[in-house]
């Protein structure tokens, strides 16, 4: 019986989809069947950042609406044999995605795979709020920034009230905090909120603090999960992560990028 | 240097003040329906209720405070000439009739 987990934030632009795709590689990885699934009806990207945009036929949205078989839409990744993507539908409209469609395409998968990985498009709308419904966890990606903290406590507050577990009193979604875009040299002089605050602010569990990495950006631009990247400390950073959410208890190590000889001297002169 | 870090500290504890304020209110106000375009809409029934030709120039402002919050209520009543013609005695609108 596969766990459903969220990765949502409110905020666009935090990392959401990167998160995704490693969290989904890392668990994957680890041994453990795991599908991906885009919920961005419209904006389909989350085949680009898994590198397998080109293979896409069906999706999503044709599977709940009958035209395509679920294993037609789903796509096995070259890489890694456990894990499988669903790409979301980049024409139609978003009231194509309904609520018993998704419900029927997650219990097709709970059989078959250890985790399902929700990636939720940015707002409060339709397709998030599905994304998160039958969400059993959830990982709210922050930025140390004013406007991603405030909708990370938005959208804990509809994770809390807005799922099935909610409707139904169940135990409510496991919420966990990824912190993203760390910059421990700005939060060093004051500039960015430090991982304190913002866990004493949104006081949920932290599941890790993924670093500002120039690899990230090299790693969507290849189609590579980040966490694939030997040399990433965000990768490293998202297999810490990982172990986390597996339920292992390991320690939050800081991840930093070091710094060129060339930025170290203009830091030491600054 | 302590001069230095008091200036320089200052950009992200702004940050976490202002998220924390912010967040209490949001967050006590979730659960309850926003009250104040229902609370301008009576206000302005009971100014037409005292004050014959009395628009809906109702102004409602709130400002959230950490400890206090202030609701600040601007109400523009007619002048004299907007007056029916009738009395000629009364000063000011409340007085009208």
């Amino acid at each position: 019986m596969a766990k459903i987990i969220v990765i949502t934030s409110g905020k666009g632009g935090v990392g959401k989809t990167t998160t995704t795709a490693a969290i989904g590689a890392g668990l994957a990885l680890r041994g453990k069947k795991t599908v991906v699934i885009d919920f961005d009806v419209g904006l389909r990207n989350l085949d680009m950042i898994m590198g397998c945009e080109r293979r896409v036929v069906f999706d999503f949205i044709n599977v709940i609406q009958g035209d395509a078989k679920l294993n037609q839409a789903l796509i096995k990744d070259r890489r890694m044999e456990n894990l499988a993507i669903l790409p979301t539908s980049q024409t139609r409209d978003k009231d194509a995605l309904s609520r018993e469609g998704v419900e029927r395409v997650i219990n097709e998968l709970k059989n078959d795979y250890d985790y399902i990985i929700c990636d939720s498009p940015a707002g409060i709308e339709r397709g998030a709020h599905l994304a998160m419904y039958f969400a059993d966890e959830a990982v709210v990606v922050t930025n140390p920034e004013v406007s991603s903290v405030r909708d990370s406590d938005r959208v804990i507050g509809l994770l809390a009230s807005k799922t099935r577990r909610a409707e139904k009193g169940e135990p409510p979604v496991k919420a966990h905090l990824l912190l993203t875009r760390y910059d421990p040299d700005r939060v060093a002089r004051g500039d960015m909120m430090k991982m304190e605050d913002v866990l004493e602010i949104l006081s949920i569990p932290l599941l890790g603090i993924i670093p500002e990495s120039p690899t990230v950006l090299k790693a969507s631009n290849t189609g590579t999960p980040v966490i694939l990247d030997p040399n990433s400390v965000a990768g490293k950073a998202y297999a810490d992560a990982v172990s986390r959410l597996m339920g292992e208890q390991t320690e939050i190590r800081m991840f930093q990028e070091r710094r060129g000889l060339f930025q170290r001297f203009l830091r030491r002169t600054a | 240097m302590n001069l230095l870090s008091f200036f320089t500290r200052n950009r992200a504890s702004t940050a976490k003040e202002r998220l924390q304020i912010l967040l209490a209110h949001e967050r006590s106000d979730r659960n309850g329906p926003d009250y104040l375009p229902k609370l301008k809409n009576d206000i302005i029934e009971v100014i037409r209720k005292y004050v014959p030709g009395a628009g809906d120039k109702v102004d409602v402002k709130l400002e959230r405070g950490a400890d206090i919050s202030t609701l600040e209520i601007d109400i523009e009543l007619p002048g004299p000439q907007a007056k029916p013609k009738p009395s000629s005695r009364a000063a000011s609108p409340a007085f009208a009739r």
